[in-house]
């Protein structure tokens, strides 16, 4: 509920209140999980609505909002091109190599 | 884990919303699945997008903001789920009547998460929709010029406190029905607020429960009040399912673009289903003396709700439409000095930060 599409370019700038995304660290030990979006005037605010939005249940241990015009996104849309560099790097993976029988600790 | 979570008496709705809440969690396990299975990106550069959008669906993958949508769905996505956001919204008012004469302490407490929670549910779907190109601001007016609709459910008055039970069962489990296949939905952010909205009804659903329970095994007075609670509230709950499948406009297309999983008729059939049994173990009379079990078609055979009230009731006849709009409309102008002050509190401090910046 929060990337915006193609054709909201500039993300719910609503009269009074921009947009914020909202990540929150459920637990000690995880890292901050995208969750949602909210509105709000400023960064403060921004919080407290997203303590009292996404963390009733007591879902979570920390929260970020971030605006989300200052997310820079991959391309307009998931189109493949931009990771295909990727794609044919097979030999990055272990699974590519074959071991000798007999090997150990390898 | 959630906190308000109570079980209910003799487990009556136990078994029922554990099944439902077990297929949230699938769907929740769905999604999952269907993202490891899926390392598709988007079109290549030659693409037919129609067709590569087809496959997508097909394929049970989720379709997200970015990607190409033909221009029907996301239409059609925008007006289901603004219409999802303002139901919430409406909603919070015929049970908010009831919050200051709730009748203990404990019971005003349950019935403000109740209806915080119905305020976080139409945020969550109103986010949803902008990921559709669509902004808040247009979304409220559309609701507030009446050009955008909210379940006609929303538009009956609560008259006693058993009606905040009756509420709570039948308005919040017919709600629950609906929505459990959401979570399924091809559109990405409304299947995931779905997920987050269905977790949190089950609370809804039992606290109603919890209510109409304890009436009905309380004084004659009490369960005459409880009775006639479901007197009103059982048609209109089940009209929330929209027309019958003959009637129902949008329905084929929204099957076959993997919106909608179910028909109005088999949901309307599965929330009957559910609630006899519930009904029995609260001691209270379903009004419709044409219920009976259909051994033949394994399914209970029950009066169809009226559907001419339902069409009445969308078009603003109903006996509270004027009430709701008049109310959102003056708490939305109420409210605006307070945006205006904390947009200019936001304006002065950003101005702060730059003269220090300087
Ligand atoms: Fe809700
Ligand atoms: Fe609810």
């Amino acid at each position: 509920m929060s990337e915006r599409s193609e054709q909201a370019k500039q993300p719910g700038m609503t009269s009074h209140s921009p947009l914020w995304e909202v990540f929150v660290r459920a637990r000690r030990g995880l890292s901050h999980t995208h969750v949602g979006s909210l509105h709000a005037p400023d960064a403060e605010l921004a919080l407290r609505n997203a303590r009292d939005l996404y963390t009733r249940r007591q879902e979570g241990v920390s929260i970020w909002v971030v605006p989300a015009g200052a997310i820079t996104a991959s391309s307009p849309d998931e189109k493949d091109a931009f990771f295909d560099p990727a794609a044919d790097k097979v030999y990055r993976h272990p699974t590519f190599y074959e071991v000798p029988d007999g090997v150990a600790h390898l | 884990m959630y906190g308000n979570d109570f079980s209910a008496p003799n487990g009556a709705t136990d078994e029922a919303s554990g099944g439902l809440l077990g297929e949230v969690e699938a769907a929740e396990a769905e999604l999952r699945a269907a993202a490891a299975r899926g390392r598709r990106g988007g079109p290549a550069p030659d693409e037919d997008l129609a067709a590569y959008f087809a496959e997508v669906v097909d394929a049970e993958q989720k379709i997200e903001p970015r990607d190409w949508m033909p221009d029907a769905y996301r239409r059609t996505l925008i007006r289901q789920i603004a219409q999802h956001a303002h139901s919430e919204i409406i909603g919070m008012q015929p049970e908010g009547n009831w919050i200051s004469r709730a009748p203990s302490l404990k019971r005003k407490a349950i019935l403000l998460a109740k209806v915080q929670d119905e305020a976080g549910h139409g945020l969550y779907l109103y986010a949803a929709a902008e990921t559709l190109g669509i902004s808040r601001d247009e979304l409220v007016q559309l609701l507030l010029d009446g050009r955008q609709k909210y379940s006609s459910i929303f538009n009956y008055p609560t008259l006693s406190w058993a009606d905040v039970g009756a509420i709570g069962w039948l308005v919040d489990g017919a709600a629950i029905v609906n929505q459990v296949p959401l979570c399924r939905c091809s559109y990405g952010p409304y299947a995931r607020a779905m997920i987050r909205v269905c977790k949190e009804e089950s609370f809804h659903q039992r606290q109603g429960y919890e209510i109409l329970h304890t009436l009905a095994h309380g004084t004659p007075a009490q369960q005459a009040m409880a009775q006639d609670s479901v007197d009103r509230w059982w048609y209109p709950s089940l009209a929330m399912f929209g027309p019958p499948d003959g009637d129902s406009t949008h329905s084929a297309q929204s099957m076959a673009w993997k919106i909608k999983r179910f028909s109005n008729d088999d949901l309307r059939q599965r929330f009957v289903d559910m609630c006899v049994q519930q009904a029995e173990i609260l001691g209270l009379r379903i009004p419709d003396a044409d219920l009976r079990w259909n051994d033949e078609r394994q399914a209970y055979d029950y009066t169809q709700p009226d559907y001419d009230e339902l069409m009445q009731v969308i078009s603003g006849d109903g006996p509270c439409n004027r009430e709701r709009m008049a109310h959102r409309r003056a708490a939305h102008a109420d409210g605006a000095w307070v945006r205006e002050a904390a947009a200019a509190y936001a304006a002065k401090r950003a101005g702060q930060k730059e003269t220090v910046a300087a």
